[in-house]
């Protein structure tokens, strides 16, 4: 029986999954042609790069070949989504802890100035695999509770492979040994000034908000100074309200008391605030709008006053949209705390700057990678709230 | 004219003077400085230091529009469509990246200078862009496609002559916010020593000098307002033209 070439996928057992065929190329680079983890004498030297037979033990290195192998054909090959996320994830846990041991595995006992850091090769591995998670949950469409457990679950994992101790010899967590308390009093100023000036922005933009959608004369000259606000550069910012906070300091009676001060956590929280506001408010304003006319006409005819309209009816319908503000400023404001160094106002960026003027890299690392799971974990609770508050039954159960 | 018009008008004006004659200015930023500090930045030549800025942030932006809206075709072809959703969440997620780490992390495998920041602003431009080329060209009326569909287009004909001209407003409002997003994000890259404006704000960092801060920050502030208008200028005249046509 003949038949003509079809440009569809055959149903043959053995289709070629067409993100697959880029991920088992990505593979392939990183196990093959890149090296897996980078030696050095101490901190700043260059590098002797290992690939992974020489930087792990061979019953371990083969072990972990071989996992990479199986998941990257579970990758190339159409299989079940289920089946892809479990092989995705069983590599990543293999290169965490491989990359764990190469660390024990290549410092000489008792070496207390050798580094030994992950190299492109695994990044790239990492990569790959975190794509092949992402493409299986994002084609799982799985519900914010699911996803939320999913992440819990990814943070116990994670926490109990940092408290096993087994990346202890891990050249970022050499660089975090040295500066444990320093480590976590800039983790406490970074959460403070990226969920205060979130709270404040919250606590004032809403209202701002709302009277914008009050009063079409401050609707305009609002939305425009707050969008010009946007245009001025973090850096500038954060340094133009030096003078004003140390004046404040000086001349405002109990200021300087309360932590006010010109240099320090003080500018940085008020700049991170001017940078709140514009996506509070304005998701706000586009939030009341999106009210129906009929609801609101509604709402009226039941005899509500002014406020139990805005408090019962308003609100609550325009509150998915608000939280979406509320994400994007989360989200914002972690990553934009790290500038916040640059003033003195601590946090994660004093390692990200002391790392670039020692041009030390794991340092850089001590301070970017907390950030950047700080700011995944926060979009990722986030959106998940977002789905689930415009879900019609929790609405109206709110309601 | 109405107000807004020559209030730009005013700031191009001042703008373009401050660049070409910063020293002019000296005595406005004086009663800023202590201790005799220089009120205006002079290491390094103001214009120079705006073109250079400019230069790199149009040059970032230029690639992430390729990038972008390259993937955007692809994913809305049928051929692509698998990947939509995975690029949707890649996209999301690289927005989460703080600048300063990428900044930071860019240097041992480029150097230190325009390079890195080059990368930085590049990855930054690319969401917002790629977001509004996917609205735009999924968002499209069947109807319209069907048309084309009907005039005897070939798939290529269609996209070129009718999906992207109809989706280009919403394109070009994504590459008005990743420019005024890179025009802030560059001046960061002078902690990498590339040479910005951020320069000058750096300066006024280091040696407490609140008169540079200002007029590194102003500078910047005044081109992303005016590229801002620009932009918004030109998108109500195509949506226009197109209306008409």
């Amino acid at each position: 029986m003949a038949h003509g070439i079809s440009t569809a996928a055959p149903p043959a057992r053995l289709a070629l999954d067409k993100l697959g065929v880029l991920l088992a190329a990505l593979v392939a680079a990183g196990a093959l042609a890149l090296p897996f983890a980078t030696f050095r004498a101490n901190r700043i030297v260059l590098g002797e790069p290992r690939d992974i037979l020489g930087a792990l033990d061979p019953a371990i290195a083969w072990t972990l070949c071989a996992v990479l192998a199986a998941a990257g054909l579970v990758a190339l090959v159409r299989t079940p989504v289920r089946l892809r996320l479990a092989a995705g994830l069983v590599a990543l846990l293999a290169l965490l802890l491989a990359v764990g041991r190469a660390g024990t595995f290549l410092t000489p006992e008792g070496n207390t100035f050798a580094r030994v850091s992950p190299a492109s090769g695994f990044w790239l591995l990492l990569f790959a695999f975190a794509l092949m998670v992402a493409d299986a949950l994002s084609r799982l469409a799985l519900s914010p509770v699911k996803r939320l457990a999913g992440l819990a679950a990814t943070a116990a994992v994670l926490a109990a492979i940092l408290l096993s101790g087994s990346w202890d010899d891990l050249s970022m967590l050499r660089e975090y040994a040295t500066r444990a308390d320093a480590f976590w009093r800039e983790a406490r100023t970074h959460v403070v000034l990226a969920f205060g000036s979130l709270a404040l922005a919250t606590l004032t933009g809403v209202p701002i908000g709302i009277a914008c959608t009050r009063s079409a004369r401050l609707r305009g000259p609002v939305l425009n100074v707050l969008n010009i606000v946007q245009t001025i550069p973090s850096i500038a910012l954060f340094g133009l309200l030096i003078a004003p906070m140390a004046w404040i300091a000086a001349t405002v009676p109990g200021a300087s008391a309360i932590g006010i001060a010109g240099i320090g956590a003080a500018p940085a929280l008020v700049a991170l605030y001017a940078y709140s506001l514009l996506p509070v408010v304005s998701n706000t304003v586009v939030g009341l709008d999106g009210v129906p006319r009929q609801t609101v006409d509604a709402a009226r005819g039941m005899g509500m006053t002014d406020g139990q309209r805005l408090a019962r009816v308003e609100l609550p319908l325009a509150f998915p949209v608000i939280l979406t503000g509320i994400r994007i400023v989360l989200v914002q404001n972690i990553g934009l705390a790290t500038i916040a160094a640059l003033i003195g106002g601590g946090g994660f960026g004093v390692f990200v700057f002391q790392g670039i003027g020692q041009t030390a890299m794991d340092l850089v690392l001590l301070g970017a990678v907390p950030t950047v799971v700080l700011a995944v974990g926060a979009a990722i609770v986030l959106d998940a709230l977002v789905e689930m508050s415009e879900r019609p039954g929790v609405k109206e159960a709110r309601g | 004219m109405s107000a807004g018009t020559v209030l730009r008008a005013a700031t191009l004006v001042v703008l373009l003077a401050f660049l070409l004659a910063p020293e002019a200015f000296g005595p406005l930023f004086a009663p800023l400085t202590e201790r005799g500090a220089p009120p205006i930045y002079v290491q390094a030549d103001m214009l120079t230091l705006a073109v250079n800025h400019l230069a790199l942030v149009f040059a970032a932006v230029f690639a992430a529009t390729i990038v972008a809206v390259g993937l955007a075709i692809v994913v809305t072809r049928p051929f692509g469509t698998e990947f939509l959703p995975l690029s949707r969440s890649i996209a999301n997620i690289g927005q989460t990246f703080p600048p300063i780490a990428v900044l930071a992390l860019a240097v041992p495998a480029l150097g230190f200078g325009a390079a890195p920041t080059f990368v930085a602003l590049f990855l930054y431009g690319l969401l917002p862009i790629f977001e509004n080329a996917l609205t735009g060209l999924t968002n499209l009326q069947p109807t319209v496609r069907d048309a084309a569909d009907g005039m005897g287009m070939t798939e290529r004909q269609r996209l070129l002559r009718v999906e992207l001209p109809l989706a280009l407003p919403v394109i070009l409002a994504g590459i008005r916010l990743s420019t005024v997003i890179a025009l802030a994000t560059a001046t960061i890259g002078s902690t990498v020593a590339a040479s910005t404006l951020g320069e000058v704000i750096i300066a006024g960092l280091l040696t407490d000098n609140i008169a540079f801060i200002l007029q590194g920050g102003l500078v910047v502030g005044a081109l992303a307002v005016l590229i801002y208008d620009a932009f918004l200028w030109t998108e109500r005249r195509l949506a226009r033209r197109m209306g008409r046509t």
